[in-house]
């Protein structure tokens, strides 16, 4: 939390644009991105938030626009223009990305241990017994038994996976973390337990995160800023309470009035 | 005592355009200040605008016209037009919202959800758990529950975890939205020693108050939204 208020973005986006053939996937996406800073971005299917999420991260190349981050020595960087070996290791030690489905970012046939150990080797660490107990530490802090540390993630729950999938993520504390759903698909006592850790995880290790998901509860807990997308583009953006308690954009109303009440 | 918080011409209006884009205006005008240790009480009937104003300061509503001026050490801030980061800032270490409604977050014991705001702004942990737990204490707040999460506490007991919550950290603007609708006696005293404590600390304070016993105690001015009143277009 300590340089929530630092002056200097971590991401710029500037015009960002994608195509898919003539069609619009997302359109002239411009924003900042603070240290510290939890960014929602929601809307319903096909309003652009996964392409945008996806061009952001480098998985997917925009047609126009530019991204630029702010490198670990201070620099901004174009991240279209990094070398291959730059933008992977990035990507391995400097980001994270939590996947809706736990078996896109996992690794389905190791153990639970060598996917936390493996993010830790690609910074360098070479030591068994320091990856091994550092796996231990990080199982232990999204609620995973020690003794599941040999297990392989098929053997756990959706909920389990999706926990370890943030420990493989988190492990090498990375700077900004790329969610995409990560509660979709989990029953809501499961999605509840998750909701908390990544709150007191994200608080805790300052993390910058950008979050798409269409539960607008979500995004409440977790985010201090919303955008809302509506065919490819951006309709309304502010304050996460700000938007949802008093919307301005018919979409916007429409969306917030549709929550279901329990 | 200087002031704290200015608020000049400040309108407000709702477009409602799931229903037909209808315009519900809700105060136009608003004006006026607050000074450091000072409680203005804002007066006025339901749908006058009182909380409506309230969050506008709080930046949880947009502001339509006007400034919302609030004084930071040696600076003024526009809440009107201030970036989400600003106010999260302001929200942080200078404006607290005392409401009734406490937004339950999960597995979070009470009393750490009272501490969370005074940890935020840099306090040991120790002592704002102590000072959390003299708070609950204060409020009547059984101690067998300060050890769990509030999702599952009455109503009462929950708005009192709010109350604790809202008055642990130091702001110099508190925002009171009716903190003792429904309290017993008891309790609604302490909210009065808890104002008149944060009036001897120099705290600015805006409140929406109803039971008038508490509102004759604490307030030491009162402004009518009713002249606020804005027009239909």
């Amino acid at each position: 939390m300590t340089d929530f208020f630092n002056d200097d973005p971590l991401l710029q986006v500037n015009g960002v644009t994608r195509y898919y053939g003539d069609r619009i996937g997302c359109r002239n996406v411009s924003f900042q991105l603070w240290p510290g800073e939890v960014l929602a971005i929601v809307g319903e299917s096909g309003s652009g938030k996964t392409t945008l999420l996806n061009c952001l991260s480098t998985r997917l190349a925009p047609t126009a626009g530019a991204i630029e981050y702010r490198m670990r020595d201070g620099a901004m960087r174009n991240l279209y223009q990094l070398g291959e070996a730059e933008r992977r290791l990035l990507m391995r030690t400097d980001w994270g990305f939590v996947h809706q489905n736990a078996a896109d970012g996992l690794r389905m046939t190791v153990s639970a241990g060598a996917n936390v150990g493996e993010r830790l080797m690609a910074v360098g660490d070479r030591h068994y017994g320091h990856i091994r107990e550092t796996a231990t530490d990080w199982l232990g802090r999204v609620e995973i038994e020690s003794d599941r540390i040999d297990d392989d993630p098929r053997s756990f729950s959706g909920g389990m996976r999706q926990r370890l999938q943030i420990a493989r993520n988190l492990v090498t504390h990375p700077r900004l973390v790329f969610m995409d759903e990560p509660t979709g698909g989990l029953d809501v006592s499961v999605q509840a337990r998750l909701l908390d850790l990544l709150r007191r995880l994200v608080a805790d290790l300052g993390l910058s995160v950008i979050i798409v998901t269409h539960d607008l509860a979500v995004a409440r807990l977790l985010s201090h800023r919303i955008m809302v997308m509506r065919h490819g583009e951006v309709i309304e953006t502010g304050l996460t309470d700000q938007v949802l308690d008093d919307p301005r954009e018919p979409y916007t109303q429409l969306l917030v009035s549709s929550i279901l009440q329990v | 005592m200087p002031v704290r918080l200015y608020l000049s011409n400040v309108g407000k209006s709702f477009t409602m355009h799931l229903q037909g884009g209808t315009t519900i205006p809700v105060v136009s005008g608003v004006d006026f200040s607050v000074d450091a240790g000072e409680c203005v009480v804002l007066g006025g009937p339901s749908g006058a605008g009182k909380s409506s104003i309230l969050k506008m300061i709080y930046g949880n509503y947009r502001c339509d016209q006007g400034q919302i001026l609030v004084t930071v050490a040696d600076e003024i801030v526009n809440v009107a037009d201030a970036e989400p980061r600003k106010v999260l800032q302001l929200r942080k270490d200078v404006i607290g919202y005392v409401s009734q409604f406490l937004r339950v977050i999960p597995r979070v014991p009470a009393v750490e959800v009272v501490a969370e705001p005074l940890i935020l702004q840099g306090a040991d942990e120790g002592k704002a758990l102590a000072k959390a737990r003299d708070l609950l204490t204060r409020l009547n707040v059984p101690e067998r529950l300060w050890g769990l999460p509030p999702a599952t506490f009455s109503g009462g007991e929950q708005q009192r975890v709010n109350i604790a919550r809202g008055f642990i950290a130091h702001y110099p603007l508190l925002l009171l939205d009716e903190p003792t609708a429904s309290l017993d006696a008891a309790n609604r005293a302490v909210v009065v020693e808890l104002v008149a404590e944060k009036k001897q600390d120099g705290v600015a304070m805006v409140g929406i108050l109803h039971d008038q016993d508490v509102r004759d105690k604490i307030s030491d001015r009162i402004v009518d939204v009713t002249s606020f009143r804005a027009e239909a277009a």
